[in-house]
C-alpha cells in the first residue's frame, strides 16, 4: 500500500503520522487519511478539493502533476509526501 | 465598564485583562498564527485564523474550557454556469464574527466576500445563497489591490435580527431587513474619488472601509469611507459627508456610540500613497454632535515620530461607552476609560494589531 507522510508544520496542529493507505490516485489516498481525520482536508484542500495554494504533494519526490483534481497515480509501494511551501516572515 | 479586551494580531491573540494597576496581559493563544477576527459572545469566544499556507480556520473556547477548532465556512461545490465569477469559491479569510441578536446564530463575513451563517453557536455553516448568486456581486471589486473583496462588517439591529447592513470593501452597504433572504445594495450619497468620474457615484463603487451602527438607535451609522467620513441617519440608505472631520478624512476604522446616536470615534490618517497618521503623531477624532464637530484627542498616545495605522478592527468601544481600546499596525496599544479623552498604554511591543474586542461587561 502506498505511505502518506505530511509535513512537520501539520503537526502543529493536529498529530497525523505516516499512513500506510489503499488508493491508485492521489486524491483516492488522500481521502482515506481525511476519512479517519476530517479537521486535516480543509488544511491540505481548498473549499473546491484543490490543492492550497501553497502545498505541495511529491510522489516519491516528484511533484504532482494535477494539482486540481489530484488525479497522479500511485503505485503499491509509493510514498506520498505533502509539503509546506515555505514563504511569509 | 468592561474588565476583558481580546487583542488579535499577525502572531497570535492577547488576552488583556484590568488588574488594580491597570491594564495586563493575562493570557496568549494561537502565538505565531495570524488572527484576523474576534468575537466574545457571552461566555464563548471565537478567534478566525487565517494560517496561510494551510487556510483560514475557526476556534472556540467555550467559558473556561480549553480551545476548540470548529469546522470553518466552506463554499458549496461551484457550479459550471459559474465559471464567469471572478471571485474564487473558497474561504479566503475570516473578517469579522458577528452575533445574530439570537441564541446560537452567529454571521460571519469573509474574503471573497461570502457571507456564513451558523445557528449552532460555530457548529456548522451555511453560504448565504441569496447574497452569493447576486449577479452585482461579479462587479465586487478586492481589497487594497487585493483579488478579493470582503465583507468587513455585519451589523445586525440588535432590536430585530432581521435586520442586518453589511460593509463590503468595495461593494458599498447591503441592507437585508428578512435575515438575508434578500439583500438590496442601499447607499446613496457617497462618492468614490478614485473611479472614473462617470462611476463615482454608483453605490456599488464604494469603498466603505468600516460601517458602524449605534445600538440604541440602529437607523443612525457612520460611515469611514476611503475618501472621508459619511453619516446615515436611516438605516444606511442616504449618506452625506461628514466634513468637519479632523486631522485629515481617510482612515479605516469607526466606532459608535452604543447608546448616544450623535457620538463616534475615528483614527484619521493621511490618504492614499502614504497610510501614516498625519504629522507621526496618534489621534483619535470624536464627534458628540452627529458629525458637526469633532475634537481631537491626543491625550496619553504618542505624539512624535509615530506611525502606527490603525485598520477597520483596530478599534472598539465597550458597552459603557467610556471604555474604548486602539491597537496599531505597528503593535500598540492603548485603552481609554474616560471616552477617548485620556489613554494608557500597554506595556508591550505586540505583533501587528488586526482587532480588538471588549468582552461584555
Amino acid at each position: 500500500m502506498p505511505t502518506v507522510a505530511f509535513t512537520s508544520a501539520l503537526q502543529r496542529f493536529m498529530p497525523v503520522p505516516p499512513t500506510s493507505v489503499e488508493g491508485a490516485t492521489v486524491r483516492a489516498a488522500l481521502n482515506v487519511v481525511f476519512a479517519s481525520r476530517p479537521a486535516l482536508r480543509g488544511y491540505v484542500l481548498d473549499d473546491q478539493g484543490v490543492l492550497r495554494r501553497h502545498v505541495n504533494v511529491f510522489i516519491n519526490g516528484e511533484l504532482v502533476r494535477d494539482r486540481v483534481h489530484l488525479s497522479d497515480a500511485v503505485a503499491r509501494d509509493d510514498e506520498i509526501y505533502v509539503f509546506q511551501a515555505l514563504t511569509g516572515g | 465598564m468592561t474588565e476583558r479586551l481580546h487583542v488579535g494580531t499577525r502572531k497570535g491573540l492577547f488576552e488583556i485583562v484590568r488588574r488594580n494597576d491597570g491594564w495586563d496581559i493575562a493570557e496568549v493563544r494561537f502565538l505565531g498564527d495570524p488572527v484576523t477576527a474576534v468575537l466574545a459572545d457571552g461566555n464563548n469566544i471565537y478567534a478566525g485564523l487565517d494560517l496561510g499556507h494551510f487556510g483560514a480556520k475557526l476556534w472556540r473556547r467555550e467559558g473556561s474550557n480549553e480551545w476548540q477548532e470548529l469546522p470553518a465556512p466552506a463554499f458549496p461545490p461551484k457550479p459550471e454556469d459559474a465559471d464567469d465569477d471572478p471571485h474564487p469559491w473558497s474561504l479566503g479569510k475570516i473578517w469579522g464574527i458577528e452575533p445574530g441578536g439570537v441564541p446560537g446564530r452567529l454571521w460571519i463575513g469573509t474574503m471573497p466576500g461570502g457571507l456564513f451563517r451558523s445557528d449552532d453557536g460555530g457548529e456548522s455553516w451555511a453560504l448565504n445563497e441569496a447574497l452569493w448568486r447576486r449577479p452585482e456581486r461579479k462587479k465586487w471589486m478586492g481589497v487594497a489591490g487585493g483579488e478579493q473583496p470582503g465583507i468587513s462588517n455585519v451589523l445586525v439591529d440588535p432590536r430585530n435580527p432581521a435586520d442586518i447592513r453589511l460593509g463590503v470593501s468595495t461593494a458599498g452597504v447591503w441592507a437585508s431587513t428578512d435575515t438575508g433572504m434578500t439583500w438590496d445594495l442601499i447607499n446613496q450619497g457617497m462618492y468614490n474619488e478614485y473611479m472614473p468620474p462617470e462611476h463615482a457615484g454608483d453605490p456599488i463603487a464604494q469603498d466603505v472601509h468600516c460601517l458602524a451602527r449605534c445600538a440604541a438607535d440602529p437607523a443612525s451609522m457612520w460611515c469611514q469611507h476611503h475618501n472621508g467620513v459619511f453619516r446615515s441617519e436611516d438605516r444606511g440608505a442616504t449618506w452625506h459627508e461628514v466634513t468637519a472631520i479632523r486631522p485629515s478624512k481617510f482612515g479605516f476604522a469607526v466606532v459608535a456610540h452604543p447608546r448616544d446616536a450623535g457620538t463616534a470615534w475615528f483614527v484619521p490618517a493621511v490618504k492614499d500613497e502614504r497610510r501614516v497618521p498625519a504629522d507621526g503623531a496618534v489621534v483619535v477624532a470624536r464627534t458628540r454632535d452627529g458629525g458637526e464637530s469633532f475634537e481631537v484627542l491626543r491625550q496619553g498616545l504618542p505624539q512624535r515620530h509615530a506611525y502606527d495605522l490603525v485598520w477597520r478592527h483596530g478599534l472598539a468601544v465597550d458597552d459603557s461607552g467610556e471604555c474604548l481600546a486602539l491597537g496599531s499596525t505597528s503593535g500598540g496599544l492603548w485603552i481609554s476609560e474616560d471616552g477617548g479623552d485620556s489613554w494608557a498604554t500597554l506595556d508591550a511591543r505586540l505583533p501587528p494589531i488586526s482587532v480588538v474586542r471588549f468582552a461584555a461587561a
